[in-house]
């Protein structure tokens, strides 16, 4: 996280919630399991599956492939799909995925203007910034103003290509390998990868004082 | 439908606002929420583009003044209403009103760890007709404003853009969220120049890329 950024940084701001929604939610789970519509195990299992399986490691580890795997990488690139598949990922929210790969001359940058499309089993669920109205009204209009206030300052001749996601495919963001990480392993390289990369709003860096 | 869900290049919503080490769920309701929305779709009385359709419902000063999970709750009580899986009334006592119900959830614990890594909503589909579009021809989308759901973002409509890639067959949102059926046709990434979008203010080396079916395009 860079200084500029922290100068954005707050409490996340919780939009007004009125004090009996987390009551009504009660409400309607005893009803549907009342009625059989629901089995409370399973929306057990859910909750778990997306706070600790899901999330954005996954994205890191094909990520860290594609640095250390030149064939990997190719295979990403032209049928995200399928690679990803290849390591086990690919499902609800992500059947379909294209990989656009940052370049010194290209930078990709993800959002869904329409609602929150985000590819669930890359990176989990999309962080509440994502889905706000801020950033999904801006990325597409100013989007070097938004990577401003992510830190990500581009000079002028990288071009910014912004990936609206008003169809079934999902996007992800190939970060640029930091200068530095060549001699690192896997998974040392996926331990760098952040979802803010990934989604295109940051890149990657070595810790500071390089590598370990 | 010009709704406010349709917010790509409005202004005034101020900085994004970055929670840092930001929690998958910030309160328990939240995530009863989500698991509700996914195991109710399994009853299969909706599909994905019903239930988006259901949220750009909310009328735009409630839909900016909810959080993202309110909105989701909101939903899931308008679809199973309309569905008739469960009645105002109901909703209104939290008690069920109807008569014996015998209903077997679809959805067990034991298939969870199925449903996020293999289940799917595949929404490709074979079609049969020849893409009216190639990659690298201009097009431009179509300047139409329906009431209903559509997947073409506002500000990109009239506006002439370079296919960049053919995703292939795709379920047709427009129709498909409307029980008009799933109307499959070829699904195309588009470029639209930030210059063609937003005019001299943006930078000319910048574009967009908008995911985009045969009905909201036409040659330019």
């Amino acid at each position: 996280m860079t200084s500029a950024h922290h100068e954005h940084e707050h409490d996340h701001a919780h939009q007004a919630v009125p004090s009996d929604l987390a009551l009504r939610v009660k409400a309607l789970e005893s009803l549907l399991v009342e009625k059989g519509l629901v089995d409370p195990a399973a929306l057990d299992a859910l909750i778990d599956a997306y706070q600790h399986k899901v999330g954005p490691r996954n994205g890191a580890r094909v990520v860290a492939r594609a640095w250390a795997d030149p064939a990997f990488k190719q295979r990403l690139l032209a049928d995200g799909t399928a690679a990803v598949a290849e390591l086990g990922f690919g499902n609800y929210q992500g059947e379909y995925l294209q990989v656009v790969e940052n370049t010194p001359q290209v930078h990709n940058l993800i959002v869904c203007t329409l609602c929150s499309c985000y590819p669930w089993p890359l990176l989990g669920l999309p962080p509440v910034w994502y889905k706000s109205a801020a950033y999904r009204s801006r990325a597409v209009i100013d989007p070097r103003g938004v990577l401003r206030e992510f830190g990500t300052t581009l000079a002028d001749e990288v071009e910014v290509h912004v990936w609206d996601s008003t169809a079934e495919v999902r996007y992800l963001v190939l970060p640029e390998r930091p200068p530095g990480a060549e001699t690192l392993g896997e998974e040392e390289l996926a331990a760098l990868v952040t979802r803010d990369a990934m989604v295109g709003v940051a890149k990657v860096a070595l810790p500071a004082g390089g590598p370990a | 439908m010009n709704g406010v869900h349709d917010m790509g290049g409005m202004q005034g919503f101020g900085p994004i606002q970055y929670e840092k080490d930001e929690p998958v769920f910030h309160e328990r309701w939240e995530a009863l929420t989500l698991a509700m929305n996914i195991a109710m779709r399994r009853w299969d009385k909706w599909n994905i583009d019903t239930s988006r359709y259901a949220i750009e419902r909310i009328p735009p000063a409630e839909y900016l003044r909810m959080s993202y999970y309110e909105k989701w709750h909101v939903r899931l009580v308008e679809l199973l209403v309309q569905s008739g899986m469960i009645s105002r009334a109901e909703v209104e006592s939290g008690h069920r009103s109807a008569g014996p119900l015998h209903a077997t959830p679809p959805l067990t614990a034991a298939m969870v760890p199925a449903i996020t890594t293999n289940w799917s909503v595949a929404a490709a589909r074979d079609v049969a007709s020849p893409p009216r579009f190639q990659v690298g021809q201009r097009v431009r989308a179509r300047n139409v404003h329906p009431i209903g759901h559509t997947r073409l973002p506002r500000y990109a409509r009239g506006k002439a853009g370079v296919v960049h890639r053919n995703h292939g067959g795709f379920v047709f949102p427009d129709t498909n969220a409307h029980g008009l059926g799933e109307n499959p046709q070829h699904l195309y990434s588009v470029r639209f120049s930030a210059g063609e979008l937003w005019g001299a203010q943006a930078s000319e080396r910048d574009a967009v890329y908008i995911d985009l079916w045969d009905d909201h395009l036409e040659p330019a």
